[in-house]
């Protein structure tokens, strides 16, 4: 069974974000960009399933400007077989990324394609769902379990009240949460021989999708900041304060 | 046209989020006019069809009560919405883990981009909603002639329960042959809701083990609140995933969190940072909590709790 993954280059968790001063966007110039660490746990879980023999092949794929190379490139290194870059410089809406794959999913046939539940820049948690409707494929969402067996998976999904398990029919449509595993760091060798891969690149219009844009970004702030409070002393000023300052507590 | 609200249920409860949903709905309906349908989609719904009805401004109560619609799998609730979706102008739910399952879904089979989890609604077709974690606010126009949002629910006062609003069947049955039920482990609290809790204390990797969670046990009670965690706390097997609070988990904006040795990452950040009085405890005074705390008390949380337990 081959596997499909899709990774997304994003700014790295730990960066503290700006916003431009035009309130047009928020400023990426010269910010540290990474794998989304959602679409890392895709990529070990997909590493993992060939290495238990369930997957033959691990296919990753990205769709973004020249730079998201380098994040294919980890994903070779973190153990994927071959990459495909969908290269565009444009913003791509959700819906749009989710017609690409379609297309990729129509050309690799992958009997499972795991993406992220969330990219940590636009925090849509939309991508996957839109893919595998768009396949007319089962999909398991927030996975933190995913068991393959014979024509169908069984998904652990994290959900509000605790956990779900659904049986999907293969092939089938993966998203990550957390707690699915914990993604390996690329060894040194390994980066070299990523270098080696075959990365193939295509454009939106090879694929025959069209970019369109139904949602506009009018503006873009920062949330009003909290004031810093005030440090108590005791059990009891906190006490204190709760009660008869904030009055939150009787 | 008319806006659909998908009920959230679950253990045969309509869910507190709902009516928070259509208080959203309602400001659609304020400015562009149209009226609030609800649907309630499951298997034996009927009861929580019946609490669904008592909704201010829902106009009409549509019950798809079948044994496809159990566990509100997205497949098939996909499917029920997309052949309901020609009548309406907008079709909202939650941001819950249901909501953000199937509202995409949805949206792709209607060939429309969705917008997940608004923060407020600015007109008919333009929403602000978080992006990086809530340290941006997107205001975002939709040309989508039907518009699928997902809707956090803290962001918008619930409605009233005084309507008593007509309920009528919805005969669509769809067919599933991708997706089946298992089973499900869900946790059993006689806690408050976290994301309607009044109160909540979270626990974070500085709480050391799961047993010690109990500490927050007795407190919690005192003030009917609910237990929430960090992601470090819950990775560590301390306690069970459906408690994280943050960027990745649940979405609280209580009048008073307490968070207890949990130092304050960007994304737990994210889950709590508009509650309206927040409380950090923890050890090391240059914990990044502080600078969004109201109220800090430096010190080690073994001695801290039991003397708060005692004293309140
Ligand atoms: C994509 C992504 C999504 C994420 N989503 C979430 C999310 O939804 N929610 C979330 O919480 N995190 C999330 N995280 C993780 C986040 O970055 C932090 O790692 C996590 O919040 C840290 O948890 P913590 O504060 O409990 O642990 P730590 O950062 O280890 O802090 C422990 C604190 O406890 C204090 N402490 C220790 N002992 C004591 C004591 N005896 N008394 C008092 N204080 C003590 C320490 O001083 C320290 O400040 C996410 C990370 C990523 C990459």
């Amino acid at each position: 069974m081959k596997v499909l993954v899709a990774v997304k280059r994003v700014i790295d968790y730990n960066v503290k974000i700006r916003v431009k001063a035009d309130n047009s966007d928020v400023d990426l110039t010269n910010v540290k960009m990474a794998m989304n660490p959602f679409c890392e746990i895709a990529v070990e879980e997909a590493v993992r399933l060939k290495e238990k023999g369930v997957a033959s092949e691990v296919v990753v794929v990205t769709i973004g400007p020249k730079a998201a190379q380098e994040q294919l490139r980890t994903a070779l290194a973190l153990g994927a077989d071959r990459a495909l870059h969908i290269e565009t410089d444009e913003r791509v809406e959700a819906l749009t990324v989710a017609k690409l794959l379609k297309r990729v999913v129509d050309d690799e046939q992958p009997g499972l394609t795991i993406l992220g539940k969330q990219a940590i820049d636009s925090d849509n948690n939309q991508t996957g769902q839109m893919l595998a409707a768009l396949t007319g494929l089962a999909q398991g969402t927030f996975a933190s379990k995913v068991d393959v067996k014979d024509g169908t998976v069984d998904v652990t999904r994290e959900i509000d009240g605790g956990l779900q398990t659904v049986s999907l029919k293969l092939p089938a449509i993966v998203t990550t949460d957390l707690r699915l595993n914990e993604p390996r760091y690329a060894k040194l060798p390994d980066i070299m021989k990523a270098k080696k891969k075959p990365l193939d690149v295509k454009t939106p219009a090879e694929l025959g999708v069209e970019l369109v844009a139904k949602l506009t970004q009018l503006k873009v702030e920062t949330p009003a900041e909290r004031q810093g409070g005030i440090k108590v002393a005791s059990v009891d000023e906190l006490i204190d304060k709760l009660k008869n300052d904030a009055k939150v507590i009787s | 046209m008319s806006i659909l609200v998908l009920a959230d249920h679950h253990d045969g409860q309509l869910a507190g989020a709902t009516a928070h949903v259509v208080a959203a709905a309602q400001q659609i309906a304020d400015a562009d006019g149209g009226d609030i349908d609800l649907l309630v989609a499951g298997e034996n719904v009927g009861a929580i069809a019946e609490q669904a009805a008592k909704l201010d401004g829902v106009s009409r109560v549509r019950v798809a009560d079948n044994g496809v619609y159990a566990h509100q799998l997205a497949e098939p609730l996909a499917d029920l919405l997309a052949a309901l979706a020609d009548d309406y102008s907008h079709i909202l739910a939650s941001a819950s883990t249901t909501g953000k399952n199937v509202l995409p879904r949805l949206a792709a089979l209607k060939d429309v981009s969705p917008l997940s989890d608004i923060l407020s609604v600015e007109s008919a077709d333009t929403f602000k909603r978080p992006i990086y974690a809530g340290n941006a606010i997107a205001t975002v126009q939709s040309a989508e002639t039907l518009k699928v949002l997902s809707v956090r629910a803290t962001a918008f006062d619930a409605v009233g329960e005084s309507n008593s609003a007509p309920i009528d069947t919805v005969d669509t049955v769809v067919d599933n042959r991708l997706s089946s039920f298992v089973g499900e482990e869900l946790a059993q609290s006689e806690r408050p809701e976290l994301g309607g809790a009044r109160v909540v204390i979270s626990g974070g990797r500085g709480m050391g083990s799961g047993d010690n969670f109990k500490l927050l046990d007795g407190i919690a009670d005192k003030l009917g609140a609910a237990i929430g965690a960090s992601r470090a706390a819950v990775d560590a097997g301390f306690v069970p995933n459906d408690m994280q609070v943050g960027q990745t988990g649940k979405i609280v904006a209580p009048e008073l969190y307490i968070a207890v040795g949990i130092s304050g990452a960007i994304q737990h950040l994210a889950g709590m940072k508009d509650s309206k009085v927040i409380v950090a405890i923890n050890k090391d005074e240059e914990a990044p909590i502080f600078q969004v705390a109201d109220y800090g008390l430096v010190g080690d949380l073994f001695q801290i709790l039991p003397e708060l337990e005692q004293k309140l």
